[in-house]
């Protein structure tokens, strides 16, 4: 394979066109990402002057401790043009998965990459570093994650961290995390990280990040989780169509009863959309043909962080710590009252017994009292 | 006539108007705050033949919870302002720890209440050094809950710039799945304090009879003439309560 870093010279519309698409494609395209990055009308004309006149960017996509998933995603973006650019024409310069070559080519295509494009490559990770053992839990050509995620940081433009493995470590750190997976963010301080999280994310957004990277120049607005904004800032509870039967307090008590089938709000069934933010609500998967809520399912949350070990999949609340996994925090509350219910039960008594002589006293001074008044 | 035995009691004014106001309208808003909350949990199944769109229990539900956190929030404000201007027994040093003699009251207080072991008889006028400390632990639970609960209702508000204060407190917890299941954990703190504070509230009337349970209504308490005394006797001590 030859290196790959020489043909980056072309814009995006070159790549575009030479690929067959007509200027109409690529104007939607640019439309669509405006629409998904929330940016107002007016500034569709900047997406497209940076996309007809920038150079492609080069990406440098590296795969940890993950499954893949957010690059099924990425290349399954409901527009034809999102999984090409993403594909082909964001010129992957590594991705394990996605690359032709292997081997010492595309460990070369890789340092090549990082030296001819230092600090103007983008860095994106998929999946979670393990730190445990020295890192040996992953490996690939003979160095650990850790190194080649240090390395491929130095001279990055930005760094992308795809999904809930990179961006807080998802079910690898789950309990007891074996291998101590560890998110990017806490491995590379000092340096900006765009979290992407998501079980996958969804594809719209993955691009609509990378565009907006390109377009603008500069890391898209983050929250205070280091979530771009334009995707993160609203609760899927925020978008739900099923919002209304939330707040009429109608709700699936179980998964085959009548409320099922109405498609009430699936609140009680242990739906997380309360407490995720995602654009599953607006953006949907599968080109906008559904999401979670919309095929009966309640969320996942598969964006938050430590969604599996903070929550249950099917019930609203979730165990009390120490106190085993079927505690939640109304059992042991309800135990703790009872306890303190028999503790003040048997402190009355006790005051009864212990302080009878103080009491009677009491007693005694009141009738004294009682008597005098009766004269 | 007087008799030997019984001793003259004084008329202290203990609890200050704002402070039995405070105590009120807190207690009424934690009992709306809890039974809505354990709504907001579990909510319950409801039957009924209107059209769901005529319908808003939930919205109700939360609408309430939400007035009364801004209740609750501002009352709690207001108590720790009244905590520097309210007379002595209302001081933060009521609260926390500032002596030797606070935590030898301590000691005195588990000796005679808890171990019911004899001890020095009257020890405080407003509440004891025990409850002080433990309505201490209740106010950081509130601050707490108040950091959990608006920082829940942040993102949920557009309203105005007060709830967006606590915007930073989701990612602190990282994430609202955690948050809002420490915001409930929290609340059971609430009710195992009410169980016990209710339960010793009745304990000290019973067994010093100095009005304690009246005292939250019109602010006095009782005291004998001689324990009074004893009071006055230090006027350099700070006060022992």
């Amino acid at each position: 394979m030859d290196n790959p870093t020489a043909q980056q010279s072309p814009t995006y519309l070159e790549e575009f066109k030479r690929k067959g698409y007509s200027r109409k494609d690529f104007l939607k395209f640019c439309t669509l990402m405006a629409a998904y990055l929330g940016l107002e009308n007016s500034t569709v004309g900047q997406v497209v002057q940076a996309l007809t006149n920038k150079p492609r960017l080069p990406v440098i996509w590296l795969h940890f401790q993950e499954c893949t998933c957010c690059s099924e995603s990425f290349i399954r973006s409901s527009h034809p043009i999102v999984a090409d650019v993403l594909l082909d024409q964001i010129s992957l310069d590594y991705s394990e998965t996605l690359m032709a070559a292997s081997g010492h080519q595309a460990e070369e295509a890789m340092k090549n990459t990082m030296t001819k494009y230092k600090g103007e490559y983008i860095l994106c990770v998929e999946g979670s570093v393990p730190t445990a053992a020295d890192g040996v839990y992953c490996m690939i050509g003979g160095k650990t994650s850790m190194q080649i995620l240090e390395e491929a940081a130095e001279g990055a433009k930005a760094i992308i961290a795809w999904g809930s493995c990179a961006s807080n470590g998802c079910v690898q750190a789950a309990k007891p995390n074996p291998t101590s997976a560890t998110p990017i963010h806490k491995l590379l301080k000092g340096k900006p990280v765009i979290k992407v999280p998501g079980c996958p994310p969804i594809g719209e957004v993955m691009a609509g990040v990378i565009v907006h990277v390109v377009t603008f120049g500069r890391l898209p607005e983050l929250d205070g989780l280091g979530r771009p904004k334009a995707f993160y800032s609203k609760r899927v509870h925020d978008t739900c169509y099923r919002r209304p039967y939330y707040d009429a307090g109608l709700y699936v008590e179980s998964f085959d009863d009548e409320n099922a089938k109405k498609g009430y709000c699936l609140y009680k069934v242990g739906c997380k959309g309360p407490s995720t933010y995602n654009a599953c609500g607006i953006t949907k998967w599968n080109n906008g043909v559904s999401f979670p809520i919309q095929s009966g399912h309640g969320c996942f949350g598969c964006s938050e962080e430590n969604y599996w070990d903070n929550g249950r999949i099917y019930e609203r609340a979730s165990a009390f710590p120490g106190f085993g996994i079927e505690a939640t925090a109304d059992k042991v509350g309800k135990v703790a009252l009872a306890v303190t219910g028999a503790a003040l039960a048997a402190h009355a008594i006790m005051t009864n017994v212990r302080k009878k002589k103080l009491i009677k006293n009491l007693e005694e001074e009141g009738k004294q009292s009682e008597q005098q008044l009766k004269k | 006539m007087a008799n030997v035995n019984s001793p003259k009691l004084r008329r202290v004014y203990v609890w200050e108007q704002p402070v039995r106001i405070y105590h009120w309208l807190n207690a009424l808003v934690i009992l709306v705050l809890i039974a809505t909350g354990f709504f907001i949990a579990d909510p319950l199944t409801i039957q009924s033949s209107r059209e769901a769109g005529d319908q808003f229990t939930m919205g109700w539900v939360r609408t309430i919870h939400f007035i009364a956190s801004y209740i609750f929030f501002f009352n709690f404000l207001f108590r720790i302002y009244w905590g520097f201007v309210g007379n002595k027994y209302a001081n933060w040093k009521q609260f926390i720890p500032t002596s030797r003699h606070f935590f030898r009251e301590m000691w005195q207080v588990f000796k005679m209440d808890i171990l019911m072991l004899r001890g020095k008889e009257h020890m405080s006028v407003g509440h004891n050094a025990m409850a002080g400390i433990i309505y201490f632990f209740t106010f950081l639970a509130f601050l707490l809950q108040c950091l959990t609960g608006f920082g829940l209702y942040a993102s949920m508000s557009t309203g105005w710039w007060f709830p967006s204060l606590f915007s930073w407190v989701s990612a602190m917890f990282g994430g609202d799945i955690f948050l809002r299941q420490v915001h409930h954990w929290t609340m059971w703190f609430f009710i195992l304090f009410a169980v016990i504070h209710v339960y010793l509230i009745f304990y000290h009337d019973y067994v010093e009879g100095r009005g304690e349970i009246s005292s939250m209504g019109g602010g006095w308490k009782f005291i004998e003439d001689d324990v009074f005394d004893k009071h006055m006797e230090l006027p350099n001590e700070p006060p022992k309560s």
